[in-house]
């Protein structure tokens, strides 16, 4: 990971000085494929793991520190119309989804200090929440199917999401 | 508009990601019915507008064609008002004209079956006045009418002819102070004179208190006053009761009772009798007693006499029979008859031949506990009055 620039601008909290990053291409294509063939293979041996979504994990992680909401659209699309490739789903249920959380995530780190392991924690839970909320409204509304949305158990996978992105995205700052 | 795309850049990117996924998804789609989502996209959002466009055209075109259709609907509706009016109006007059004819048919009736020579009057007017009970009739002298006739329907009198002129007639009601007519009553045949009170009710003068008059007892003319013939109905006694020198009766006039419309003027009078029987117009009409059956004997059971009283004078009656002995007859000290004796057995006794032997008397009754007969203590015979007839009548 390359600094790529800095910048200090009036956000919440007064003036923060905030840094724009870079990666090799060979990192933003490895560390998806890798979060996406975790939750292909992993859960085949821990079904709980199924809820882990580390794809929606590594697009919130670029977009957060690209800080670039079109490049935060791109990751998102690529990575969710990748998914659906590997799902039964047609094309573009998951790349609408995840285009938009890179685009908010993008747009967030533009307001906060996304570097703060809370925020992180926070986004996290809120990403995963809004991804599945999201989805099952398109899933109901395009595709017309009885998907069930079960807010309780949501949340307490958006906890777990949430407890994961912490370490994870520590562990892609060191890319 | 390059500084709208430099500066919602982000916003377009996202805006046309989301679009072409959008269309990718449409074209994989399929719905239901093997349609694809785009295309289902496209009649949905297409087919509202069509709709509306439709709405809107058959809206106009059914608003100005109900318009046009509906000039000269306001005319109709009154015309078919005015109509419905009329046919309102037209079936009263034919109901009360069914109704009259009915009435006239029941005068016509009673006209047949009446000896005295009647004609039909219509009721045309009344008299002026608040306390007067007068009407004029359309029939006057030129139909022979004169003064004095008497006026009734088929349920009683009315009043009398008291004014003639030529085509029309005044008459007096009975309910009028002025009037007065001689009454008899049916059951006790108590003379009196009735007199009309200026309302509803009337009032039989001149009976004693200790005549009998009952109320519900029916009143007929007497034709004493030589104006209404005897026989006709007047009404029934409401109340009777004792006064200070003579009973105080009033009487609701049975021929008021409803209404006044049609009326017969009794042309030439003939006295009938009263009559026995309940008049018409009581509201319980009894059937005829049924007649006995054809060589059945009436017995104490078929009179339905059921008491012991009843089986006691029963049986009197059949040992008297069968000792051809009559009550009543005999004088005092004379033999009585067997009263122990069972009838029954004397009658199959009787019935014998005369050679036949003669049965061993019968033994003498128990006199334990018992009396006998010819004692004073014995149950004595109806004597007093002769054993039950057959029942001629119910």
């Amino acid at each position: 990971m390359t600094l790529l620039g800095e910048r200090s601008f009036r956000g919440f909290g007064g003036y923060r000085h905030d840094r724009t990053y870079w990666w090799r291409p060979i990192v933003l294509v490895m560390v998806p494929v890798a979060a996406i063939l975790f939750q292909v293979y992993i859960p085949l041996f821990f079904h709980y793991l199924t809820y882990l979504e580390l794809p929606l994990l590594v697009t919130v992680f670029f977009s957060l520190k690209r800080r670039h909401p079109a490049l935060g659209v791109l990751y998102g699309a690529s990575i969710g119309l990748v998914q659906d490739s590997l799902s039964s789903n047609p094309l573009g249920m998951y790349g609408i989804v995840k285009t938009l959380v890179g685009y908010f995530a993008a747009s967030v780190s533009l307001r906060f200090d996304v570097e703060n392991p809370a925020v992180r924690f926070l986004l996290g839970f809120f990403f995963f929440f809004f991804h599945q909320f999201f989805y099952w409204v398109l899933a109901r509304a395009l595709l017309g199917q009885g998907l069930e949305f079960v807010p309780g158990e949501t949340l307490l996978f958006g906890l777990m999401n949430a407890a994961v992105c912490v370490p994870l995205f520590h562990l892609l700052d060191k890319l | 508009m390059d500084f709208l795309i430099r500066r919602y850049r982000n916003l377009t990117v996202l805006l046309l990601v989301i679009f072409a996924q959008l269309l990718l998804l449409a074209y994989q789609v399929r719905g239901n019915q093997e349609a694809r989502l785009i295309r289902v996209w496209a009649v949905t959002g297409v087919m509202p507008l069509a709709r509306l466009l439709e709405g809107l055209r058959g809206g106009t075109a059914g608003f100005l064609e109900n318009y046009f259709a509906l000039v000269g609907v306001r005319e109709e509706s009154e015309r078919i008002k005015k109509e419905n009016t009329r046919l309102k109006l037209e079936n009263q007059y034919l109901k009360t004209e069914l109704a009259t004819a009915d009435r006239v048919r029941a005068l016509g009736a009673f006209q047949a079956r009446t000896p005295s020579k009647l004609i039909a009057a219509r009721i045309i007017g009344t008299g002026s006045g608040a306390n007067s009970k007068v009407v004029f009739v359309d029939r006057g002298s030129t139909s022979g009418v004169a003064r004095g006739m008497a006026v009734m329907t088929e349920d009683g009198i009315v009043g009398k002819i008291v004014a003639t002129y030529p085509t029309a007639s005044q008459v007096v009601l009975i309910t009028d102070a002025t009037f007065a007519a001689g009454v008899i009553s049916q059951k006790n045949r108590v003379h009196g004179t009735l007199k009309g009170q200026g309302h509803s009710v009337c009032m039989i003068d001149h009976v004693q208190n200790e005549e009998k008059v009952e109320p519900g007892e029916w009143f007929y003319t007497s034709g004493d006053d030589r104006v209404l013939p005897k026989g006709l109905p007047v009404g029934q006694v409401k109340i009777a009761r004792a006064g200070k020198y003579v009973q105080e009766i009033y009487l609701a006039p049975s021929g008021l009772e409803r209404g006044l419309e049609e009326v017969l003027i009794v042309i030439e009078g003939i006295h009938q009798p009263i009559p026995e029987g309940p008049q018409a117009q009581q509201s319980l009409r009894l059937l005829p007693a049924p007649p006995p059956e054809a060589g059945v004997e009436p017995t104490a059971q078929s009179r339905g006499l059921t008491t012991e009283a009843d089986r006691l004078i029963d049986r009197y009656r059949r040992v008297g029979a069968a000792q051809k002995h009559v009550f009543g007859e005999g004088l005092p000290g004379s033999r009585p008859p067997d009263f122990n004796l069972n009838p029954d057995a004397a009658a199959g006794a009787a019935a014998v031949p005369p050679n036949a032997t003669k049965p061993p008397a019968a033994p003498p009754p128990a006199t334990s506990g018992g009396t006998p007969p010819g004692s004073s203590n014995a149950p004595r015979p109806p004597s007093a009055a002769a054993p039950p007839a057959a029942p001629t009548k119910p």
